[in-house]
């Protein structure tokens, strides 16, 4: 544990010291120790699910540093944080006019999610693997995934790397070890999983971060791959996106336990409730999380309390069932304002620096947008293709057959497959 | 090499006679010799050794880390191993039957199956599901039934099912090293019952290559698993009265050897299908198609099914249920006279 610690003078003893002392002369003492997370500040589970109540923060609603829990990050990733979170919003803000134009079929927005997808992202080293859900397409993107390459994937082009083959918002992105995802909720917790029981019986060095949100701790595949991260120590975090709603459903509705992490204590895992709106805590917290699995301690349970601003989708019209001040409510808790405000503060930002940022994004999103609807569509070859690693015979009569009533061939004849 | 033929010559050097579950055996540990990526795992598989004994001895000779038990969770088991095999080592998970496997059928077919198609070639899902399965045992509903079928419907998916001991481990063996998930499905009425001669060491059976168990002239029996000694016993006894039966065990349902069954069918102008899962659509009723669609100029006769009934799987009336040498020669009766 000690090697994943890193100098905290500034901060007051914990209060795991205490629990450490007592459980040295219990026989649970070892995994009572092993399961106290290393960084101060903390919360255990358990306590009041309420917003800020027990829950890690590191940032106050003015964007200051709470006392003694200043991580000492430096400039060049307070800024990289920073910029990261402006480009996401201002991404997902033009996607979803896309959308609006009929440009691309579908789209689900982050908005109020920045900081938790950016701050857990950022705490991984590229090496570890991401398995994404829904809301984490950002994380590609921060892997070096390219702008116009993600458009690809939501206009599902001849040159989207799925081929064209899945809805907007599946990115995939291989040298990024970023996953491409199904849409059913939950499976990819097992694959996570599962990875990072590879990679440990690989020996590799790789820690996997496996995303989840509130509606998936009630899938069978939560349950599955929670317990069996626990059972075989696997080197991973699973990180859960509280944004309060699944679709329609709240969280009040979606689970009676008290908070969502402590169903991660249930299976042994430690875990621990972040604010979900304050970056640098997402950070902090994530990384925590993430040098415990490197050392070897097995896996971490953070349940990220945030909130979906929009609908779930671009077919979901939030208004039907929830009450608009709540969404104000959340407006106000703003994750991108808030950490502006504290960059401000410390002089590291200013209005000049925010155009220019802005006026840089606007221009790569535009050039993106141009370059992917540039392209055509996948070719009618990739119908047939990937299904195996082979295609088979009867999978070529199968095109060759319809393509033949179209008077189309399958590239002049000569099946390159 | 197959057991079948096998048996016409004296014991080589090199060949051992194993029962299937032996040579099931003996398919992972030459693989898990062969390439330290593959891993097997699965409820009770360590210690234990599985509760057929199929994987006897391989946590003794590979370790923990190699040969492991899981928590009871089949959707757990399935979903670790596609994760295993998107990270990039070879998986082999065991479901103890395949009655138990629908919590992880999600995992099979809207994960492992669509792996390689939705990520455009990205990711991939190389990896094995062995299962028990069939009647034969006395298991009552949920330790006998036949849900091949399920699988073969969804593309993505190789289906394999054995029916000899060195079938078992040629094809085992090529199920390991193919670079798609593989539905391999154990026919577990004859796990012990007749042994074969099955080669040591390295020995691939292709995977969507049939076999030609029986020839004949008269008619042709589709068939796999269990179903095959079955057959070939109701093809013997056929002969007796004049009629020469072809029998093909199909090994791997998909991808299916299309080109073998039509040539037998369009020389015999006969065909029966034998599955012993229920008789609608069941993966007979996808031979039947195939016949109808391919060789309706050289059938003589109408395409018979000959299979389980669409009732749940029985407990005390299960050799009613199953199909029998006399049910595949009424079967085979009524290709002649219909």
């Amino acid at each position: 544990m000690s090697k994943t610690k890193k100098p905290a003078a500034t901060t007051k003893a914990p209060p795991k010291v205490k629990a450490r002392a007592k459980a040295a002369t219990k026989p649970r003492g070892k995994q009572l120790a092993e399961n106290s997370l290393p960084r101060p500040g903390f919360a255990a589970v358990g306590n009041p699910p309420s917003h800020t109540g027990g829950l890690v923060r590191v940032l106050d609603d003015e964007g200051c540093i709470e006392q003694g829990k200043d991580p000492n990050l430096a400039e060049d990733t307070l800024l990289f944080l920073y910029e990261q979170m402006v480009q996401v919003r201002e991404f997902d803000r033009r996607m979803l006019m896309l959308q609006r134009q009929g440009r691309i079929g579908f789209y689900g927005p982050i908005l109020g999610q920045e900081a938790a997808t950016v701050g857990s992202t950022a705490a991984m080293e590229m090496r570890d693997w991401i398995f994404p859900a829904l809301r984490e397409g950002a994380a590609a993107m921060m892997r070096g995934l390219p702008l116009v390459e993600a458009i690809n994937q939501l206009i599902g082009n001849g040159n989207d790397r799925c081929k064209g083959r899945q809805m907007p918002c599946h990115y995939t992105y291989k040298e990024g070890n970023y996953y491409g995802m199904s849409s059913v909720i939950g499976t990819q917790i097992s694959h996570a999983v599962g990875a990072a029981m590879a990679a440990k019986i690989r020996g590799d060095d790789v820690v996997v971060l496996g995303y989840l949100g509130d509606g998936a701790t009630s899938a069978n595949d939560f349950h599955s791959g929670a317990n069996f991260a626990a059972v075989f120590r696997s080197p991973c975090v699973l990180f859960c996106q509280n944004n309060q709603w699944a679709i329609s459903v709240p969280c009040s509705k979606q689970s009676a336990s008290e908070t969502l992490a402590i169903k991660g204590k249930a299976y042994g895992i430690p875990s621990v409730r972040v604010d979900g709106n304050d970056i640098l805590a997402v950070y902090v917290v994530t990384k925590a999380a993430v040098e415990r699995a490197r050392s070897g301690m097995g896996p971490t349970f953070i349940e990220a309390v945030t909130y979906r601003r929009l609908g779930h989708s671009s077919s979901d019209d939030p208004t039907k069932y929830r009450d608009e001040a709540e969404v104000k409510e959340w407006e106000r808790k703003d994750p991108i304002d808030r950490f502006r405000r504290h960059l401000l503060r410390r002089e590291l930002w200013d209005d000049a620096k925010e155009t220019a940022l802005k006026e840089r994004i606007a221009k790569a999103v535009n050039d993106a947008i141009a370059a992917a609807e540039a392209s055509g569509p996948p070719a009618d070859e990739t119908l047939i293709t990937d299904v195996f690693a082979k295609v088979p015979e009867n999978l070529k009569t199968q095109l060759t057959e319809v393509l033949a009533l179209e008077g189309r061939r399958v590239n002049d004849g000569a099946f390159p497959l | 090499m197959t057991a079948t033929e096998a048996k016409t010559d004296t014991i080589k050097p090199g060949m051992k006679v194993m029962t299937m579950l032996e040579a099931i055996t003996d398919a992972m540990r030459t693989e898990m010799r062969n390439d330290d990526r593959v891993i097997v795992f699965g409820e009770d598989v360590g210690k234990k050794g599985g509760v057929f004994g199929a994987t006897l001895g391989l946590q003794d000779e590979f370790g923990e880390q190699r040969c492991f038990d899981t928590p009871l969770s089949e959707c757990g088991i399935i979903g670790a191993a596609v994760g295993m095999a998107v990270y990039g080592i070879r998986p082999i998970a065991e479901i103890q039957f395949l009655d138990f496997i629908y919590p992880a059928f999600d995992q099979i077919v809207s994960e492992a199956a669509k792996m390689r198609y939705r990520s455009g070639g990205e990711y991939t899902c190389p990896m094995v599901i062995r299962s028990p399965y069939g009647g034969g045992i006395r298991g009552g509903h949920y330790h006998s039934q036949s849900s091949e079928a399920y699988f073969c419907h969804t593309p993505g998916l190789k289906v394999v099912i054995p029916s000899t001991p060195a079938d078992a481990k040629g094809l085992l063996i090529a199920s390991i090293r193919d670079e798609d998930p593989v539905m391999f499905l154990e026919p577990k009425r004859i796990y012990r019952h007749g042994k074969g001669e099955v080669p040591l060491g390295e020995h691939v059976v292709p995977i969507g290559k049939g076999r030609i168990a029986r020839e004949g002239t008269d008619v042709t029996i589709l068939c796999y698993g269990a179903m095959v000694s079955v057959c070939e016993a109701a093809a013997e006894e056929s002969a007796q009265h004049g009629r020469s039966v072809e029998v093909i065990d199909l090994r791997t349902l998909v991808p299916l050897d299309e080109e073998m069954v039509v040539a037998s069918v369009q020389k015999t102008g006969r065909c029966v299908v034998v599955y012993e899962a229920p008789k609608t659509c069941g993966y007979g009723a996808e031979l039947s198609a195939i016949v109808a669609e391919r060789c309706i100029e050289h059938l003589e006769g109408p395409v018979v099914r000959v299979a389980g009934f669409d009732t749940p799987f029985p407990y005390t009336l299960e050799p009613l249920y199953l199909p029998d040498q006399k049910r595949v020669l009424a079967g085979i009766e009524k290709t002649f006279v219909w």
